[in-house]
């Protein structure tokens, strides 16, 4: 195992990240502050308590799953795709390093990244909502395995990419519905019975509704279903991944 | 001396079942320069593609120091040095960022002191704090190669070094390239400039349609590209050769009335002088002369010829 080479894929993703703070850490913090302000002051402020929690802090957790999904999925995925454009990619297929050695270097540090991210604007929170998190443990496992999913998930798209185009629409076009629809603003209970079964096929919503008993412990769906549910979806991430290193697909020819 | 890289049958055909090599094979000794020399297309970067880890061989072996270079991957590159044909750089990283970098793919600690000679012997000690895109084109090659360096490699692939740079750099280049093998470094480098081959290197491969056609030293292969012809064309046509001027390297041209004479451009005598001399005593009359270069196309068909 050369650990020398994680290392010095990690900290350079890492140092991208504080080179570029106002964008990486400024920019997904403003606009979270922007739905609190927006969704859990102004609109929160008319509607009822959710399962016995205020609005306000009803979202907390699934504004926070918006930003590290999309943080995670957009971190990974340009992590690996810049140096494929720019040509730099040569680096690594040239160098004694293993799959598992690159994506343990760009997975690992996109998905510190948007625990970071995630930590931030749960700090950030604090000055707009009152709430309390019942399983501390819990949040911080959830938080972390979302992480790694998600930017496992990125890597994929990164590595798939042909151009930039196709690096945004994932994001763009998937998972930002998904959140949305993922239970970040409502409880699905609140939906009519036909969309709450539509709803079970959303991934997203296992991740919210986990993340959320976390802070409350109250959740649309049971806990240990949101565990094994995200632990799938890693597994096939792992699985895609090591098939696409195996057969050198988009990678090597 | 020991080969320290060996390929044996090698060969790669593409999905699009384009077919870039047949069937290479290839010793490289310790501390020689080698060139490949084909034109553009001709199999040179697939080949050192291969052995550098960027392709797959469909089928064949590559060693470099008796590692496998698919098998064992990790000891194999630990090797080679890599300086591809395109500037690939991090634009925002510094010199050394980029370097330090490098070093650390190849498991190996930051040696300062290191890198600090290998920015010093490249010219770039004054530059290890710009960033990349700072640079100018000449100082981005010289990065890549100190990138390829900073893990003490004993193989250097160059690959085309000095297409589409300026006379003045290539000759920089040149400089570069003889000082690493004055350190030991065993250098593989591909061009399809002649003199590129005819400066620096010590053996010439040339390579055509995928196939290594021979691999020469350099002194053999070069006279056998200094060849000139002369062709006069004549007035009256012959019926041969006359005996006059038997003991001349010509070639009657029935078809245009013309005779060939090939000499080597390099030689001291050319015999042109002479020839022509007999030419007039022998009462033949010229219409009109003309000389030419044996190109590098020429002397492929030429290989190509001979291997048939």
């Amino acid at each position: 195992m050369n650990f020398q080479a994680v290392r010095s894929i990690y900290s350079f993703e890492m140092a991208r990240f504080f080179r570029t703070l106002s964008q990486s850490l400024i920019s997904p913090v403003l606009s979270t502050s922007l739905y609190f302000i927006v969704f859990g002051a102004a609109i929160g402020s008319r509607i009822d308590e959710i399962d016995g929690v205020s609005y306000g802090a009803f979202i907390v957790p699934g504004l926070i799953m918006l930003s590290v999904l999309t943080q995670s999925i957009s971190n990974a995925s340009f992590g690996i795709y810049f140096p494929k454009f720019l040509g730099s990619i040569y680096e690594l297929h040239t160098a004694p390093v293993s799959f598992i050695e690159i994506v343990l270097g760009y997975v690992g540090a996109a998905a510190t990244k948007s625990a970071l991210i995630g930590l931030v604007i749960l700090g950030t929170a604090e000055f707009f909502v009152d709430f309390e998190i019942l399983h501390w443990g819990a949040m911080l496992a959830f938080l972390a395995l979302t992480c790694i999913s998600f930017s496992l998930f990125g890597f994929i798209i990164g590595v798939w990419s042909k151009n930039f185009e196709q690096l945004q629409m994932v994001p763009l076009l998937v998972i930002t519905p998904l959140v949305f629809l993922g239970g970040s603003f409502y409880s699905i209970s609140m939906l009519p019975p036909f969309w709450q079964t539509v709803t079970l096929f959303n991934p997203v919503v296992y991740l919210i509704s986990g993340f959320r008993w976390a802070f409350y412990g109250t959740a649309d769906i049971n806990i240990g279903i949101s565990l094994m549910m995200i632990a799938v979806f890693m597994l096939i991430c792992l699985a895609i991944i090591g098939w696409t290193f195996k057969t050198g697909y988009k990678i090597k020819t | 001396m020991a080969a320290i890289l060996s390929v044996q049958n090698l060969s790669k055909q593409y999905d699009g079942g384009f077919q870039a090599l047949k069937n290479v094979n290839l010793d490289i000794d310790e501390g020689e320069i080698l060139a490949l020399l084909g034109p553009n297309g001709a199999g040179k970067t697939t080949l050192i593609s291969i052995i550098c880890g960027l392709v797959n061989p469909s089928s064949g072996t590559a060693k470099v120091g008796g590692f496998d270079v698919v098998g064992d991957y990790r000891q194999a590159r630990s090797l080679i040095g890599l300086v591809p044909q395109e500037i690939a750089l991090e634009p925002f990283q510094t010199v050394m960022d980029a370097l330090r970098f490098t070093r650390g793919l190849f498991g190996k600690r930051n040696d300062p002191a290191l890198l600090k000679s290998i920015l010093e012997k490249l010219s770039l000690w004054d530059k290890k704090d710009a960033k990349t895109m700072e640079l100018s084109g000449g100082m981005k090659r010289r990065v890549l190669i100190a990138k390829a360096l900073c893990h003490e490699p004993r193989v250097l692939f160059l690959d085309e070094p000095t297409a589409g740079v300026d006379v003045e750099l290539r000759k920089e280049m040149w400089d570069v390239v003889r000082q690493l093998k004055q350190d030991g470094v065993t250098i593989i480098l591909t061009t399809h400039y002649i003199e590129e081959a005819e400066a620096i290197a010590d053996r010439v491969g040339v390579i055509r349609s995928g196939e290594l056609l021979l691999v020469e030293e350099k002194e053999t292969l070069m006279q056998r590209m200094g060849q000139r012809q002369l062709r006069v064309e004549l007035m009256q046509p012959l019926d041969g050769i006359p005996e006059a001027l038997g003991h001349y390297d010509l070639d009657y041209d029935a078809e245009t009335q013309a005779l060939v004479y090939s000499y080597e451009a390099n030689g001291e005598r050319t015999g042109i002088a002479s020839l022509f001399a007999d030419l007039s005593k022998a009462g033949i009359i010229l219409r009109d002369i003309e000389t030419k270069q044996s190109s590098l196309e020429d002397i492929f068909v030429g290989l190509v010829e001979d291997k048939a």
